[in-house]
């Protein structure tokens, strides 16, 4: 993109914006935020932080390469290498960053194969078409002797069967490509179509935070799926926590502390007055313009079952079944009430902060155990800014995956 | 007498070719396509080598595979499972199950005989592995 374009696409002079690439004038904000999105990168990409954030890209690079190919590239001089070469560091970095996206798709697509009984019907008539190919073309390929009935019955299967494959393999595509979260066939669960309606709004809701509750009915009325009664309500439910979360720590609020802080979770627990997952959710359900970092947030009970994903794009969250058992989120669980917080190394080397805590939602009666949930923040390491105290930040990362049935970690001890 | 196979799968294209190929080596081949009825086919034909695919209109494989190991007349019949790739929950629920072997879809004429083959002489072959010599008739 041309200099006077991007000026103009973030509403300044073009001297403005060369003052600001040459480290002239600071750069915050709005601002910070409409350049990052009209060149679509992350805001701490740009803001001071751009050295560390190739620094800590090109170190995941690296990372992988040891994994991936053997080859040890020299960490040491990284920053040697980014001051000589600005323009091939941010090409490597932006390619790993490219590599890790694709990455997490694929662990993605891995987990609707085990898991969509649709996808899984859809890839066994493909292989079963090419299964029938391969042993008719063997056969015809290798029996010298075949008799020319024979022979043509297979010439005729051959052709039948390309024509299925043909017909089978663009019908696998389509499921493919139906909207992630929202293709009818892929997405049936309620739990799936409500979090589609929260994708839909990027789990931000400007009604609720202006007018309450009153605002849901709208919402749901002008969401898909919402006929259906089970969605619905559960629908209604989250919304309304959504709503309850607004009142009881509203933006106005939140959002002075937190720009003060740079969007850091462990210096902003005290806005919940103890209860530590109301922050956590209210950081994942920040206004889009906000600098902050992108937040995902995975919410399960006491069995590990996931009742509620904000999904990043590189922090792979199964569709079905449970998720890592080394994400604190389940080790927050055994400490109702700790909060916690770690730093997650994910196979291919991206890294993520992570904040988790466990505590009780209701009451079953006098001398009985509480019902817990635990809900568990996270955000790429490279976003983040220097991690406030407590927790294990500081501590050597978790070596941990996006759960056993599509990590790659064969030798893991926690694998199921 | 030739060794009798049931072939228990609903792809008439995969049915007839190996079907053709396995009676080039000699078996007595029956093939039958729907897993509701598969029980009924096994006890008729009575067969020395039971192939099953997995995904069957009306019943699945495993379902199939977990009736032929409950039932004293079928409980050692040698089972191969065809199944298709990236399904390993599959392989695992098959092998569990008490299937003597499986492969994978798309697999080759040769893996397939030499399967075979390793099943009637009593070898539980687990994953087959594909054969590196080439067929007797070939």
């Amino acid at each position: 993109m041309k200099q006077a374009a991007l000026a103009e696409a973030a509403g300044i002079s073009a001297s403005y914006l060369n003052l600001i690439e040459h480290n002239r004038r600071k750069i915050g904000g709005k601002l910070l935020v409409q350049l990052a999105r009209t060149l679509e990168v992350e805001p701490g990409f740009l803001a001071d932080g751009a050295d560390a954030t190739i620094h800590d890209t090109l170190q995941a690079a690296a990372r992988a390469a040891v994994d991936s190919f053997g080859t040890v590239p020299e960490t040491g001089r990284i920053d040697d290498l980014a001051a000589r070469f600005p323009g091939w560091t941010g090409l490597i970095a932006a390619q790993q960053k490219r590599i890790s996206g694709l990455e997490a798709a694929v662990e993605g697509l891995r987990d609707r194969l085990s898991h969509d009984p649709v996808l899984a019907e859809a890839m066994h008539e493909v292989l079963s078409s090419v299964a029938a190919i391969r042993s008719t073309a063997d056969i015809l390929a290798r029996e010298r002797d075949l008799d020319a009935a024979w022979r043509a019955r297979f010439h005729r299967n051959l052709h039948e069967e390309a024509e299925r494959l043909s017909a089978r393999a663009t019908a696998m595509l389509g499921h493919f490509e139906a909207p992630d979260a929202r293709g009818a066939a892929l997405s049936a669960t309620p739990i799936e179509t409500v979090e589609a309606l929260f994708d839909a709004s990027a789990h931000h809701f400007p009604e609720i935070e202006e007018a309450g509750a009153q605002a849901i009915p709208a919402i749901l009325a002008r969401s898909p799926g919402m006929e259906d009664a089970a969605t619905r309500a559960l629908g209604e439910r989250m919304l309304s926590r959504y709503a309850e979360d607004a009142q009881r720590l509203p933006l106005s609020r939140l959002l002075p502390a937190a720009r003060a802080c740079g969007f850091d979770p462990g210096a902003l627990l005290g806005l919940g007055a103890g209860d530590v997952a109301l922050v956590l959710r209210r950081l994942a359900a920040l206004p889009r313009a906000e600098p902050a970092p992108s937040f995902g947030l995975a919410i399960c009970d006491a069995s590990g079952a996931l009742l509620f994903r904000r999904r990043l794009a590189s922090f792979s969250i199964p569709r079905f079944g449970p998720g890592c058992p080394l994400w604190p989120l389940y080790a927050a669980l055994a400490r109702p009430g700790q909060p916690d917080a770690g730093l997650l190394e994910m196979p291919q080397g991206a890294r993520f902060r992570v904040w988790a805590v466990a505590q009780p939602v209701a009451q079953t009666g006098f001398g009985t155990a509480p019902v817990v949930q635990a809900t568990m923040l996270v955000a790429p390491h490279e976003a983040t800014g220097p991690a406030s105290a407590g927790g294990n930040l500081a501590a050597q990362p978790i070596l941990a995956g996006p759960g056993c049935a599509v990590c790659p970690r064969e030798t893991c001890p926690a694998r199921r | 007498m030739a060794n009798r196979i049931l072939l228990v799968e609903d792809e008439a294209n995969i049915l007839e070719a190996i079907g053709f190929i396995l009676s080039r080596d000699g078996w007595d081949v029956r093939g039958h396509g729907k897993g509701e009825t598969a029980i009924e086919e096994i006890d008729r034909v009575a067969p020395d080598v039971l192939v099953l695919d997995v995904m069957l209109p009306g019943r699945s494989g495993l379902d199939i595979l977990r009736d032929v190991r409950a039932r004293s007349e079928t409980r050692d019949l040698p089972v191969l499972l065809l199944t298709a790739k990236g399904q390993a929950r599959d392989r695992e629920q098959a092998m569990s199950l008490g299937a003597n072997a499986f492969l994978t879809k798309p697999f080759s004429n040769d893996e397939l005989i030499a399967t075979v083959r390793a099943l009637a002489n009593g070898h539980a072959t687990g994953t087959a592995q594909p054969a590196d010599t080439p067929r007797d008739d070939a």
